[in-house]
């Protein structure tokens, strides 16, 4: 990797201060993608900022119907949350089912919706629950967070603190991983609640989306052979050595048939 | 045998050390004031170089040298270490294959230049000042087409992409058999190209000693000896007695670290003309793109049978994919380790293979666990199960009609070799009881109430291992001997140092070869080490690879101890003051049989370098004896493997839910850790058939360059196991042993193939080629739907 400075900030102030001061300065959480990018110079940055020692960013809190969830909390530590997994257990499983141990436990809710890999995890959660992306300057609805492949409504200099998840009545994420990498090939997240029903899609295309056929119908009806029978269009999805277009918008309706069954069970 | 002897599960010495983070690497050493050496490499499958420009790199911090092919003019090419002659008696083409790239680059990774720098990361940054303009050529990617007339040159010189044209057997009375045949089964298959992916990417360091002229090389490698033979005299022209190569703990090879790599040369070269050490250690990226890849092979195979199934004649033409530039050994994996093997365990009377050599614009291809023999297995086992198919026969029972039974052998097969001994009924049949052959229905049955699919396979392999006698591969092309060499050195106070020309990168012969030294001279096993990898310590050896090291290094060490017993007789006769022929040794003890006289083997160890008692004038004190072991045949381990898989036709995700083995390796020296190398082997071949699959596009850039898209198998990816083993013994080696490294992955991809097409039949889905992805699985089962 090229050279930088390292900066360890304590506040959420000092590391906005830090990024401002910065010439072409980046947050580092857990560092999942920016360290081997780093290390293989396709990247490069004057400083990292580091977000981990910033305790305001840290821990989780559940009130009526939400779930709160600073964003330099691990995958580990989601998984593990008995608020979390008592007022929304499909996050709590989406979180376990991230990488491997060793990114759950270092991997941060924060590093990867800023990231917007169109292969993540969590941005399927966030819009299959209809939660709420906070800054340090705002609330961005999850709906309008994503913006398009590793590119997010994040203004320059705006830090995600937290991440507010509202409860649903049922809800489950059931994914197909790339054998390789682990990462989502698809992976899809369904939920029912107060908002209505949701079901978001993540790994197929250039970043996480909705599938508005399958709503109307699991409103409806919330049962897998409500979704049996909706074929998405592979129309401008992924492709590469794993997976054609084809096979993945096959796989949305597996995997959205599978996370109806499980929500259910 | 005792807790410690031959057929004892020890536990593996070396663990101590690496379970601990203890061991040694070629990286762990850092020599003082030492270089660090970073290697630019072509970004084109295949360019012309118009001119490289290092004037920037040189000037760059930190930097000590830049080196490209014009500085290495004195320093010649990598050379072959097997050259196959072509059906007509012409030898293979034969480019040069430079150190550093003249004029060319042939793959993507191709060495062009190489800067010296006092730190790693100098070396690289002076690396992207290096201006390097390139006239991107056609790539050569796909066999087939490269082949075909009027596609590009990987070699101007050579002006075709076919390196050779060979065959084996006798094509008129194959063609005759086909000609009278009742059954004809033929197939078209892939055998896909793949990656070693050794846990311990390579290394290696050179240094020069200006005041004796000494040089030395630490390096990852599985030959220590060969590597020193390749380098000192073929490419930099050292004398032997001025190289020494030192390969220390080596994590995991595979293969791929048998052969001579340009690293090797570039950091001992580069030693000497800078007077200082230089280190180089390939990332992981760089391994990819650097190490030569295993398999790739496009092939048809038939067989004809009569109406009873059995087998009437094989017939088989295949490309072999040798990348840009011939590897030490790739000529004779297609050919000699693979051509040979196509009689299996079956007595098919008549045999014919072509084989076409072909360049192509991809890293160079050599062997990998198993190589050659995989390939024959796998094609061979697959046509033996779409015949069965066709004739409507049972697995098992075809195989059982075509076995070679045991009161054949030795048997000669049409492909040159003569299998000296086995029972194929006795594994087979212990393979199908392991696996409840005969209660499968039941289990299809409740796969498919879970909305499953359900398969079943078989794979009978043999193998032939402990490669030899040299005479006979000399005769093939060989450039080396394939003997192996041992030294028994007994120390004053009885503790045995063994040095040995095999090399164990995780093999753990600090144990086996202790057992049997601990065995054969009823010692204690924690007074034997082995000592391997340092060639100004081990006599001149050639190393591990081909499962050779207990038939063939195991075996140096036997006849090294016994001529230090029939010394020690002669020590014991003069002691006990009686004639040699009436000492016997037994349990650690030279005894006079119906007498209490005895002396212990320590007592003779004394003697010996204590002469005061002695009969000097007849014996030369001391006791160390080393043996040459060069073998008379192959060794010819065989098994039976039965897998059983479940497919998800909804996703094409195929699940191993079974798998036993049962592999005769004749003697088991340890059978922990034969278990350890079968387990080892199985997951390598369910990964070359369901996970791994080495990519190119079309233009020759490596899809599959990282952990991202390059499957290994994973822990959650496989069942656990059954091993298990039957025993005939190996008649030529003294030990009865046949070798079990690469078993494993010989057997178990047809044996994991035939069970997913067997699982898939049902959905009208005939063939697959490897790796059987989800995605091909999936779209396989679309494709017979839609047709």
């Amino acid at each position: 990797m090229y050279a930088f400075d390292y900066k360890n900030p304590s506040s959420l102030s000092e590391a906005t201060d830090m990024l401002r001061s910065s010439d072409d300065g980046q947050l580092i959480a857990g560092g999942h993608t920016l360290l081997p990018t780093l290390k293989q110079r396709l990247a490069s940055a004057s400083d990292l900022i580091d977000l981990a020692g910033v305790n305001e960013l840290k821990g989780i809190s559940a009130r009526d119907g939400s779930v709160t969830i600073g964003a330099m909390t691990t995958h580990a530590e989601v998984a593990a949350s008995s608020d979390v997994q008592n007022s929304i257990p499909a996050l709590a499983d989406l979180a376990d089912g991230i990488g491997d141990p060793q990114v759950r436990n270092r991997g941060t809710i924060g590093g990867s919706i800023a990231n917007n890999d169109p292969a993540a995890d969590y941005p399927a959660a966030l819009v299959g629950l209809g939660a709420t992306v906070n800054t340090d300057s705002r609330s961005i609805p999850a709906d309008d967070f994503f913006t398009g492949m590793f590119d997010t409504a994040l203004a320059e200099n705006e830090i995600v603190t937290s991440v507010t998840f509202p409860t649903a009545n049922r809800a489950a994420y059931c994914k197909f991983p790339n054998p390789a990498s682990r990462y989502a090939i698809v992976g899809v997240f369904v939920s029912q609640g107060s908002g209505g029903v949701r079901v978001a899609v993540t790994g197929a295309g250039a970043g996480v989306f909705r599938v508005s056929e399958m709503e109307s119908a699991l409103a409806q009806s919330f049962s897998s052979a409500s979704v049996a029978n909706v074929q998405i269009s592979d129309e401008g999805l992924n492709e590469d050595i794993h997976a054609s277009a084809e096979y993945r918008a096959h796989l949305v309706t597996v995997m959205a048939k599978r996370a109806v069954d499980k929500a259910n069970s | 045998m005792g807790d410690t002897g031959i057929g004892a599960s020890v536990r593996r010495k070396e663990d101590l050390r690496f379970v601990r983070g203890s061991g040694k690497y070629t990286d762990d050493m850092n020599l003082e004031g030492q270089a660090y050496a970073y290697i630019l490499r072509s970004p084109h499958a295949h360019a012309s170089i118009r001119s490289i420009d290092t004037s920037a790199a040189r000037a760059s911090d930190g930097v000590i040298a830049v080196f490209t092919a014009e500085d290495m003019t004195a320093v010649g090419g990598i050379p072959c270490g097997w050259q196959v002659h072509g059906k007509d008696g012409s030898p293979m083409a034969e480019p040069k294959h430079p150190v550093l790239a003249e004029g060319k680059v042939r793959h993507t990774g191709d060495p062009v230049a190489v800067v010296i720098a006092a730190s790693r990361t100098q070396a690289r940054d002076a690396s992207e000042g290096i201006i390097i303009d390139y006239d991107v050529l056609d790539a050569v990617v796909d066999m087939p087409q490269a082949v075909m007339e009027g596609t590009t040159s990987v070699h101007d010189d050579v002006g075709t992409n076919v390196c050779f044209d060979w065959a084996l057997g006798d094509k008129d009375a194959v063609d005759e058999a086909f000609a009278n045949a009742d059954h004809v089964a033929s197939l078209d298959l892939v055998n896909n190209r793949l990656i070693a992916n050794a846990i311990e990417p390579r290394c290696a360091i050179g240094d020069y000693d200006q005041s004796t002229g000494q040089y030395t090389l630490h390096t990852t490698s599985q030959n220590p000896h060969v590597i020193r033979l390749l380098m000192g005299a073929f490419v930099l022209g050292l004398p032997e007695h001025k190289l020494r190569v030192n390969a220390p703990d080596v994590g995991g090879g595979f293969g791929s670290k048998i052969f001579h790599y340009a690293e090797e040369i570039i950091v001992t070269w580069a030693a000497a003309q800078l007077n200082k050490p230089v280190k180089w250690t390939a990332d992981r990226s760089e391994s990819f793109v650097s190490d030569a890849h295993g398999r790739d092979h496009v092939t048809t195979v038939e067989l004809a049978l009569d109406g009873n199934g059995k087998f009437l004649a094989l017939r088989e033409t295949t490309l072999a994919n040798m990348g840009a530039y011939l590897s030490t050994f790739a000529p004779c994996v297609p050919t000699y380790l693979h051509g040979t093997l196509l009689a299996g365990q079956y007595s098919t009377p008549a045999i014919y293979c072509e084989v076409k050599a072909v360049f192509t614009n991809t890293v160079p291809v050599d062997a990998y666990r198993g190589a050659g023999r995989p390939e024959a297995t796998y094609l061979l086992e697959r046509i033996v199960q779409v015949a069965a198919d066709e004739l409507g026969i049972d697995a098992a029972e075809i195989r059982r009609r075509n076995f070679i039974q045991p009161d054949e052998f030795p048997y000669q097969t049409p492909v040159a070799l003569v299998y000296d001994t086995g029972n194929y009924e006795a594994s087979m049949g212990k393979a199908l009881a392991a696996s409840d052959y005969d209660g499968f229905a039941g289990r299809k049955e409740a796969s498919r109430r879970a909305g499953k699919l359900r398969g079943i396979g078989i794979a009978s392999y043999i193998e032939a291992c402990g490669i030899a006698p040299s005479n006979i591969a000399g005769a093939l092309g060989a450039r080396a001997g394939l003997y192996e060499a041992a030294t028994i050195r007994v120390n004053p106070t009885g503790s045995v140092s063994v040095l040995t020309g095999s090399h164990s990168h995780g093999q753990g012969h600090e144990t086996t070869f202790a057992q049997v030294v601990s065995d054969k001279l009823g010692i204690d096993f924690e007074s034997v080490d082995v000592v391997h990898g340092d060639t100004d310590k081990i006599p001149f050896g050639m190393g591990t690879y081909g499962s050779r090291s207990i038939a063939v290094g195991g075996a140096a060490i036997v006849k090294a101890i016994d001529k230090i017993v029939a010394k020690g007789k002669k020590i014991a006769a003069h002691l006990l003051e009686t004639s040699e022929s009436d000492i016997e040794f037994e349990n650690g003890q030279f005894v006079v049989p119906g007498t209490d006289k005895a002396k212990a083997f320590g007592e003779i160890a004394l003697a010996a370098y204590v002469p005061h008692n002695y009969p000097l004038e007849e014996l030369e004190p001391g006791l160390e004896e080393t043996a040459f072991y060069d073998p008379k045949n192959f060794t010819f381990p065989a098994g039976t493997y039965v897998c059983e898989v479940e497919v998800d036709q909804d996703t094409g995700t195929v699940d191993i839910a079974s798998f036993h083995a049962t592999d005769d390796f004749g003697t088991v020296i340890n059978p922990m850790i034969v278990e350890g190398q079968v387990h080892g082997g199985i997951v390598q071949g369910i990964g070359q058939a369901i996970l791994e699959g080495c990519s190119y596009d079309e233009n020759g850039q490596l899809l599959s360059g990282s952990y991202m898209d390059y499957t290994m198998p994973r822990a959650t990816d496989v069942p656990s196991f059954t091993v298990d083993t039957t025993v005939t013994e190996c008649e030529h080696n003294p030990l009865g042993v046949k070798g079990c490294g690469e078993a494993g992955a010989i057997g178990s991809p047809p044996a994991v193939m035939n069970a997913i097409l067997n699982a898939l039949s049902e959905v009208g889905v005939t063939h697959l080629d490897m790796p059987a992805t989800p995605h091909r699985v999936w779209q396989a089962i679309r494709d017979a739907q839609a047709s």
